[in-house]
């Protein structure tokens, strides 16, 4: 049987142990009535031969990036993964330990957690770090809670139209029983305005979600916007894109409260969809609101430099209903690759992966709105994502557009019926010119006649 | 683990200038950056992140690996998570492009052999659980919790009903109180039994039809199953309101006992405890949700359908959804892996492990109970909680020195002071993956700790690349990042 090391000598030694004659008296304790009496209705086990074969064979069916170029973003991004990120978290040592309860016996995680730490405020230009939340969507909706615990207001959180859809409806989700009001703010031209965000902010405005670059890929006017938001003495809360910050100014250095972001990007791969990792930074002073694990430095007995995990008396292991948040797991693993890819390609890697993804999108930018029947939808600056307008329905030109052997981009309708005719197309410095052309191509093809 | 000093931090052993180039030049026509992107959206400097060679990179993490104790390496009995071993055929399938290179938007009809996988690991969660529909969206056991909580507040506000609170054992795990808090309910706690179960007349007293969900852990924190489950979930039914199951112990019962035939209405799993889904050094995890018809609508979307022609697709279109709690489908790295998990067992196999995870747990208790007492219950089900108070009040020794010195022995510490209805608790889950040899030499271990000089212990653990680390010092004046000026 997998994995199950004891003989049938073993069993019968530890059952006439125990007192007992049979592994079903095991479970005698439990009544009857409740006893499954039947085998579960489940398919018939599999050797690992057969569990191999099988399970390739339906993963062969589907049709990923690996078999078709990838235009794909919307907060997943088809990044360069150096080997050294795979080979080094799968090390045993590191993905089949916990959470590092025991420090003397996990020196490893903990060491490698506060390196994150560290890295995240250098990424982000903001005080502390934790040790990461599941993923970028969830980690807008702790900081909310977070900035309704740090403000003591209560009334209203704002929200860009341009934040992540999803993102969003993460965040109505979390607060649907509470008693919070979310107020969002239209984007027709892709960027929030200074006029509309100062339209919404109220007096009793908690705090205000922006993101950069935009959910469209557009830059918004951060520095103005974050401005206006603390003249009104909310928080701001800037969801990013940790690849950007190789170009983009970092958000501690524009004013930011409260930094999210999907770290999926930093070395972990697309798994459709996860698992990711949600990155939250914040100023010091708010660090005792802070979701999440924190490792800490501190000194053993003997005074030597070490690491634990820290300020746990925010946490519900120990405050239970009073604790800054009901997480009581980071990403550990997704969190050590991302430091082994920061650490890997350091500070120029990461200029030279957001400048050419920026160089990228914008060819291919400029070559998709000179096809006929593609339009840009919208006027401003970008990073490495864009939205075309189509004259055809998007749903199929994409379709037929894949079927040329791209992932063409995506089609925005499914969050918003304004959005019918608009794709989402994102270009890391992965594709390449040659590859760029080939989806120009298959558009023009696509929209001929159009 | 071996026993070398500490790596230097990544930031102390970086060297400007190092970094060598990481990618092509560009291969599109060259403009200037200002011309794409505007100054004002331009960082002046790039983030002082190190700058290291390839094998700086591989040399410190290999190294601060060895520091760690994990699964692969040693026994790890802690209490309540499930350690068991994490197969590398899971972790080799895994790594196939046909499962990492999928992007979360990719079209359906590129998808049929994934999403074929997450409907079958759907169905097979719904038959695990007795229950009839589930969401694999959650990230995480406590995601999992405050996901199915606000499954039960739509629905009670669906219908119309007032309930505001939750009830929850004094034995439950911290998560449970936090996740009904952040769900907007107000938590109500019930005490245990002297025989470690619910306080059936403390519960009676305080269910009123305010009372929206009961959450039990069962098996319960202690390692016992309770026989009350059935009598609490229809006094709760009768009242209208719901009955939560936390699957943290899901490894006791496989096979055995279903949460839907036990009265549960919903559910949480952890695959990565009881699926074998690594723990990664605290994460990923994944908390699928199951649940009964009636809440059913109220899921989050979406879900896995198949249509009658046999194609799969996402079902977006559910108007009574609470919404979504996570972007994109999920952890889907750890839904594979358990669907690869329980594909390798069959009903057999998932039978076997709750029997083995439950042998294993009381053959060990029998080894231990003389000098470490087990407060409540004769047998347990997969794991047990034992109380060194007898060793501490005659002998000073904590548990906190036991779980230490058992690190010297090569031995992860139990799960210690939890559950909080039992003093100087040691809770230990040996499950199902361990061999007799293993269990004994650690119930030896223990003895020997027991008559060992209580003034070492205080010491313990010795042979580690720390000692005891002055936690006190590090959350007075928290030190959360390396900076230059530190070093």
């Amino acid at each position: 049987m997998a994995y199950i090391a004891n003989t049938p000598e073993d069993v019968s030694i530890m059952l006439r142990t125990i007192g007992l004659n049979s592994l079903e008296e095991l479970f005698d304790l439990i009544p009857a009535e409740y006893r499954l009496q039947r085998p579960l209705n489940v398919p018939e086990a599999l050797c690992e031969l057969e569990l191999t074969s099988q399970v390739s064979a339906l993963l062969e069916r589907n049709i990923g990036t690996d078999k078709r170029v990838c235009f794909l973003g919307g907060g997943s991004y088809d990044h360069f993964i150096p080997a050294v990120v795979d080979q080094l978290s799968a090390r045993g040592e590191f993905y089949t330990a916990y959470t590092p309860y025991q420090p003397e016996a996990s020196q490893g995680t903990l060491q490698a957690t506060f390196e994150y730490q560290t890295l995240i405020t250098q990424l982000t230009g903001l005080d502390v770090s934790n040790a990461s939340l599941y993923d970028g969507g969830s980690a807008v909706a702790e900081a909310v809670l977070m900035a309704l615990t740090v403000s003591k207001r209560e009334g209203q959180v704002v929200l860009a139209g341009s934040v992540h859809p999803e993102y969003r409806q993460i965040l109505a989700t979390t607060l649907s029983n509470l008693d919070v009001e979310i107020s969002t703010v239209p984007t027709p031209s892709g960027v929030i305005t200074r006029e509309s965000l100062a339209k919404a902010l109220e007096k009793e405005t908690c705090a205000v979600v922006l993101q950069y670059p935009n959910f469209f890929g557009q830059l918004e006017e951060v520095e103005s916007l974050v401005q206006l938001i603390h003249e009104k003495g909310a928080l701001a809360i800037l969801s990013v894109d940790p690849i950007s910050l190789g170009l983009l100014p970092r958000p501690g250095d524009y004013g930011a409260d409260i930094v999210v972001a999907e770290g999926q990007g930093l070395g972990n791969p697309l798994a459709y969809g996860g698992p990711y990792l949600g990155i939250m930074a914040c100023r010091e002073e708010y660090v005792r609101k802070m979701p999440g694990r924190i490792v800490g430095q501190t000194t053993d007995r003997r005074g030597k430099r070490c690491w634990v995990l820290t300020l746990q008396t925010r946490e519900q292991h120990i405050r239970r209903e009073k604790a800054t948040s009901n997480i009581c797991t980071n990403q550990g693993l997704l969190a050590l690759r991302a430091s082994i890819y920061l650490a890997a390609i350091g500070p120029n890697g990461l200029r030279q992966t957001a400048e050419l993804s920026t160089r990228k999108a914008h060819y291919a930018a400029e070559q998709l709105a000179a096809v006929p029947g593609l339009s840009l939808a919208y006027p401003g600056p970008f990073f490495k994502e864009f939205v075309v307008r189509s004259k055809r329905d998007p749903v199929q030109v994409l379709e037929a557009v894949g079927k040329l052997g791209y992932h063409g981009g995506i089609a925005l309708g499914r969050w918003n019926p304004d959005h019918k005719d608009l794709i989402l197309i994102a270009v890391t410095e992965k594709r390449t010119r040659a590859e760029i052309d080939g989806l120009v191509s298959a558009y023009a093809q696509a929209l001929q006649g159009a | 683990m071996y026993k070398l000093d500490s790596p230097s931090l990544l930031f102390e052993a970086s060297r400007r200038g190092r970094a060598t180039a990481y990618l092509p030049a560009s291969d599109v026509p060259d403009v200037s950056l200002e011309s794409l992107i505007p100054a004002q959206h331009q960082a002046t400097s790039l983030p002082p992140l190190p700058e290291l060679s390839e094998l700086d990179v591989v040399r410190h993490y290999t190294n601060l690996s060895a520091l760690n104790m994990s699964i692969d390496t040693n026994f790890y009995p802690l209490g309540s998570c499930t350690m068991k071993y994490n197969p590398k055929r899971n972790e080799r399938l895994a790594a196939l492009p046909g499962f990492g290179a999928q992007h979360p938007y990719q079209t359906e009809d590129t998808l049929q052999g994934l999403l074929a996988i997450l409907y079958d690991l759907q169905q097979i969660l719904a038959e695990i659980g007795g229950l009839d529909a589930v969401s694999l969206q959650p990230a995480a056991g406590a995601h999992g919790e405050l996901t199915a909580l606000l499954v039960a507040a739509a629905y009670f506000r669906d219908r119309g009903e007032k309930r505001t609170k939750v009830l929850i054992p004094d034995s439950a795990h911290g998560t449970n109180p936090a996740s009904a808090h952040l769900a907007g309910f107000e938590t109500v706690t019930i005490k245990s039994d002297g025989r470690g179960l619910v306080d059936l007349a403390d519960f009676q007293s305080k269910l009123d039809d305010e009372i929206a969900v009961f959450m039990m852990t069962n098996p319960n924190t202690v390692g016992l199953f309770d026989p009350q489950v059935g009598e609490i979930a229809r006094l709760l039914h009768d009242r209208g309101a719901k009955l939560y199951l936390d699957g943290a112990n899901m490894n006791a019962i496989l096979g055995a006992v279903r949460p839907g035939d036990m009265g549960a209405d919903l559910m949480h799993y952890n695959p990565h405890k009881t699926f074998s889904g690594p723990h990664g050094g605290g994460g990923p995890g994944a908390g699928p949700i199951a649940v009964r018809s009636d809440l059913a609508p109220y899921l989050p979307a979406p879900i896995v359908v198949q249509d009658a022609d046999g194609t799969y697709r996402l079902d977006e279109d559910r108007p009574k959804s609470i919404g979504r709690v996570r972007a994109f489908f999920g952890n889907t790295g750890v839904l594979f892996r358990a669907y690869c998990y329980i594909r390798s067992q069959g009903p057999e196999g998932l039978k076997r492990i709750s029997q083995h995870a439950v042998l294993n747990a009381n053959y060990l208790m029998s080894l231990v109970r003389d000098l470490y007492p087990v407060p409540f219950g004769e047998r347990c089900m997969h794991e047990f909680v034992a109380s060194a108070r007898g060793l501490a009040r005659d002998k000073g020794i904590r548990a906190m020195d036991i779980g230490k010195r058992l690190i010297d022995s090569n031995i992860h510490a139990p799960t210690v002071y939890f559950p909080l209805i039992v003093s100087e608790a040691l809770m230990i889950e040996p499950t199902e993956t361990e061999s007799r040899e293993t269990l004994e030499a650690f119930a030896a271990t223990l003895r020997t700790i027991a008559s060992e000089d209580p003034e070492m212990l205080h010491e313990a653990p010795v042979s580690t690349p720390i000692s005891r680390p002055d936690e006190v010092k590090a959350a007075k004046s928290p030190i959360l990042r390396w900076t230059p000026e530190a070093s």
